[in-house]
């Protein structure tokens, strides 16, 4: 799994401190279902996701993304135990939700795009890649438990 | 997958904002790459890679050139990229894998300079766009 610098974990800490969670939550999930839209088989209780508005528009979409980037947020502080701060997640993703881990780096790619239009210059190469590190290592680490 | 009117009707209309700056875009598309996805550095061992290099530079023109190709022609991919998709299969022999980080990259070039213009649906077109590219390019490998 990846190893963080001092630099790295600078990086990512500095620029979720200036995230709205809510916002980019919301906007990292509901571009998952725009973008590649077989993610929609995991919400089919979510209501209306028939056009790219009413996925960004929809409030389950907004509330869902705000806990999985809270989630994220989280393991921030633990990034040298990413495995095992998402144990239990890792399994429910698993056991329970049945979700493909290929699903994890799709989001991972669409939280880094997020970052780059709400950061714009500040998101250099230097800090996309550090949040690149980030989401595969938060990848893996929600997989980690699979069997 | 091809593309639908609508999502070519974006492409078109934000390449030509995008061509203004195609230069500096292709130059940062592969420093995000070379910086995220180190392993993608191993087909460029004859270039001097460091930020701002010439050969960097010139390089990125290229990619984002042939990308301009493709928005051109965008009702015939297959037809203007056809030269190119020979050299990747018989000459680069790039790992398909690549073409995927490459793209994602540039998308997010993109995003970072034009947020406003890189709406869900704009990012949708971008990504499925790209992915229509990626395949003619590797159509050729076997």
């Amino acid at each position: 799994m990846g190893h963080f610098t001092e630099e790295d974990k600078a990086t990512i800490t500095s620029l979720w401190g200036k995230v709205n969670v809510e916002d980019a939550g919301g906007e990292t999930l509901g571009r998952l279902l725009v973008v590649y839209p077989w993610t929609q088989r995991f919400f089919d209780s979510f209501g209306n996701l028939s056009s790219a508005s009413a996925i960004m528009g929809n409030p389950k979409v907004k509330a869902h993304g705000k806990k999985v980037l809270t989630s994220l947020g989280g393991a921030i502080k633990h990034l040298d135990d990413l495995k095992g701060t998402f144990a239990q997640l890792s399994e429910l993703h698993c056991d329970k939700l049945h979700v493909d881990p290929e699903n994890f780096k799709l989001l991972g790619n669409v939280l880094v795009t997020v970052l780059a239009i709400h950061f714009g210059k500040e998101f250099t190469p230097e800090v996309q890649a550090s949040w690149q590190k980030m989401v595969t290592a938060v990848a893996s680490a929600l997989s980690s438990r699979y069997h | 997958m091809s593309l639908t009117k609508t999502e070519r009707t974006i492409i078109v209309s934000m390449w030509a904002k995008i061509s203004t700056q195609a230069d500096t875009i292709g130059t940062e598309t592969l420093e995000r790459l070379f910086l995220s996805h180190p392993q993608t550095k191993t087909y460029f061992p004859h270039f001097d890679l460091h930020p701002g290099s010439a050969q960097l530079r010139a390089h990125g023109s290229k990619v984002v050139a042939a990308v301009g190709d493709a928005v051109k022609s965008i009702d015939n991919i297959g037809g203007a990229l056809s030269k190119l998709s020979e050299l990747h299969a018989y000459i680069l022999r790039v790992d398909p894998v690549n073409f995927k980080l490459l793209s994602h990259c540039l998308l997010v070039t993109l995003a970072a300079r034009f947020p406003a213009d890189f709406t869900a649906e704009a990012h949708a077109a971008w990504d499925k766009f790209l992915s229509v590219v990626s395949s003619v390019l590797t159509e050729k490998y076997r």
